[in-house]
């Protein structure tokens, strides 16, 4: 079966959940990978959104974060202070999925703006959860489209931390959540080396090559000593995203797409 | 004991130049048909407050309402931009728009403090973040007890908050179901509040742990069938998706903005 990067992208994230997992989920790519985990192998993966819904199983991808089916198909529903207070903060999710316009070497995240924040020459969304998300999970996983502006030398604004300037910076503040330990992307998965925690790939999805990941990386992207190719998606697992995505169409109306991407403004 | 207000009534008693207002509901029960009675008494000069401003703030930006905005994450829900947003702050129209930028986490405590009636709320958040570099609201403290370093912010307490809730009863109490987000934090915080419903019931019949806002802390009760629209109320109405996926061509262009705002508000009428 021929499948596009998005979906190989999506398919490697959803992978890399398991039934234990109690997962903090934003809107877009992350909602995809975690509802077709749940759908696959992962049918007890718990997904929690960050609108107060607590084991919420949607037959069809929410537009916003806090759509009805979302609360219809929750075990139970909660405020958002009760959300932010005693289940982020409380220490009870063990992974949260978060993108962003820019990310860098140690997984540091922008979400907030581009260029001098008085001034911005592009004023995005902001933080949202994501400061405390990036803290208060057990480990981190980033979902983002390999891209040059995406994958930068330098943020220009450090909206939730990663493993910080130097890649030490967790443990100098006393933070004992992993951060990010994974990156998954559309041409390949990235791991922190463990001394550095500079986030290396580990594998590269079929066909893409190093020159390509090189390209597209304005870092100078460092390639771990064995690098392996991530599986391709199987039929199964396309065929369930590939429903997944017709029912969303189909209950949003027509020219409702869903977007595929983070929060890219 | 709660009034019972037609919009215009409520919105003019209550809402004043200059006021922090809070327009709350987390994706669900979004206060528009209450946004849409500000913009056309254009009271102005207001410090908006809201963790995600959406469409309501976007609408009420660019009809020049706000001079200030408080909040969390400004974007328009799975679709992309707020564009009259985005135009205030890139480039100053229809005004300068100050704003103070904070993270969910922070607003959520900082509301739960305004109804407590706390001064600032503590929590362990910002670690790592530059959000305290451009935001001088956002400081640090140590743990009398334990030494831990915790963020602080100051309390929300809006001049006036208003929410949108299914339902009243005569008596003028509030039931409010589905995802809930802060509206109760938010009314209880202010020092006014307006609460538009979908109905008036004779009594209400909720479970022992439903949110009820008891009539006593409640200034303005006003009946708005589809006030939450495009946003949705359980129970009653579903999201109108399509308005919000719309809404992004139709906020790019000012001028295309300005003929929406003179068709869908100033030229309807408010006999609700």
């Amino acid at each position: 079966m021929t499948y596009t990067e998005s979906e190989m992208m999506t398919v490697a994230a959803a992978r890399a959940l398991a039934n234990e997992d109690i997962c903090f989920v934003g809107i877009g790519l992350p909602s995809a990978a975690c509802n077709l985990a749940r759908l696959t192998h992962a049918p007890r993966l718990t997904l929690i959104y960050e609108s107060g819904t607590i084991e919420t199983r949607p037959t069809v991808l929410p537009l916003s974060i806090g759509d009805g089916e979302l609360g219809e198909t929750a075990l139970t529903t909660v405020s958002v202070p009760e959300m932010f207070q005693y289940w982020l903060q409380g220490g009870r999710i063990s992974v949260g999925f978060l993108g962003g316009a820019q990310v860098d070497r140690y997984g540091n995240l922008n979400s907030t703006v581009i260029g001098e924040y008085a001034t911005p020459t592009v004023r995005l969304p902001g933080s949202g959860g994501a400061t405390e998300i990036a803290t208060s999970c057990q480990r981190i996983y980033i979902v983002m489209r390999h891209d040059s502006r995406a994958f930068v030398e330098r943020l220009a604004f450090v909206t939730s931390l990663g493993h910080g300037v130097t890649g030490r910076e967790r443990r100098k503040m006393g933070i004992g959540t992993a951060g990010p330990t994974l990156i998954v992307t559309d041409l390949c998965m990235m791991r922190p080396h463990e001394d550095t925690c500079e986030f290396q790939v580990v594998t590269m999805h079929p066909g893409v090559t190093r020159d390509q990941i090189r390209e597209r990386t304005e870092w100078a992207v460092q390639f771990a000593d064995r690098v392996g190719e991530t599986p391709a998606p199987t039929s199964s697992e396309l065929q369930a995203l590939r429903d997944l995505y017709a029912r969303t169409a189909a209950a949003h109306g027509a020219g409702t797409k869903v977007r595929q991407t983070g929060d890219r403004a | 004991m709660s009034e019972r207000l037609s919009l215009t009534d409520a919105v003019s008693r209550f809402v004043r130049p200059g006021d922090q207002v809070a327009l709350e509901g987390f994706t669900h029960l979004i206060p528009f048909a209450a946004g849409h009675e500000i913009i056309r008494q254009q009271i102005r000069d207001l410090t908006l407050i809201r963790m995600t401003p959406d469409l309501i703030y976007d609408q009420m930006i660019g009809a020049g309402c706000a001079r200030k905005l408080i909040f969390s994450w400004g974007g328009n829900p799975g679709v992309g931009s707020l564009h009259r947003l985005r135009e205030a702050v890139e480039r100053g129209w229809p005004a300068p728009l100050e704003i103070e930028e904070h993270s969910h986490s922070a607003m959520a405590h900082a509301y739960a403090a305004g109804a407590a009636g706390m001064p600032c709320a503590f929590f362990r958040g910002y670690r790592g973040s530059d959000l305290p570099r451009v935001n001088p609201n956002i400081r640090f403290v140590s743990c009398p007890f334990t030494g831990e370093p915790l963020a602080a912010v100051p309390a929300l307490r809006p001049d006036v908050s208003i929410v949108h809730a299914q339902k009243a009863d005569e008596a003028g109490n509030v039931l409010v179901e589905g995802i809930i987000g802060v509206q109760k934090e938010a009314v209880l915080a202010a020092a006014r509040n307006i609460v538009t419903v979908e109905e008036i019931v004779e009594r209400l019949t909720p479970g022992t742990n439903a949110t009820v806002l008891p009539s006593w802390v409640v200034q303005a009760v006003v009946v708005a069938p589809g006030g939450a629209r495009p946003s949705y109320a359980h129970g009653y109405y579903v999201r109108d998706n399509a308005s919000y996926v719309a809404w992004d061509a139709i906020s790019r262009d000012r001028d295309r903005f300005l003929r929406w705002l003179d068709e869908h508000v100033h030229g309807t009428s408010v006999s609700r």
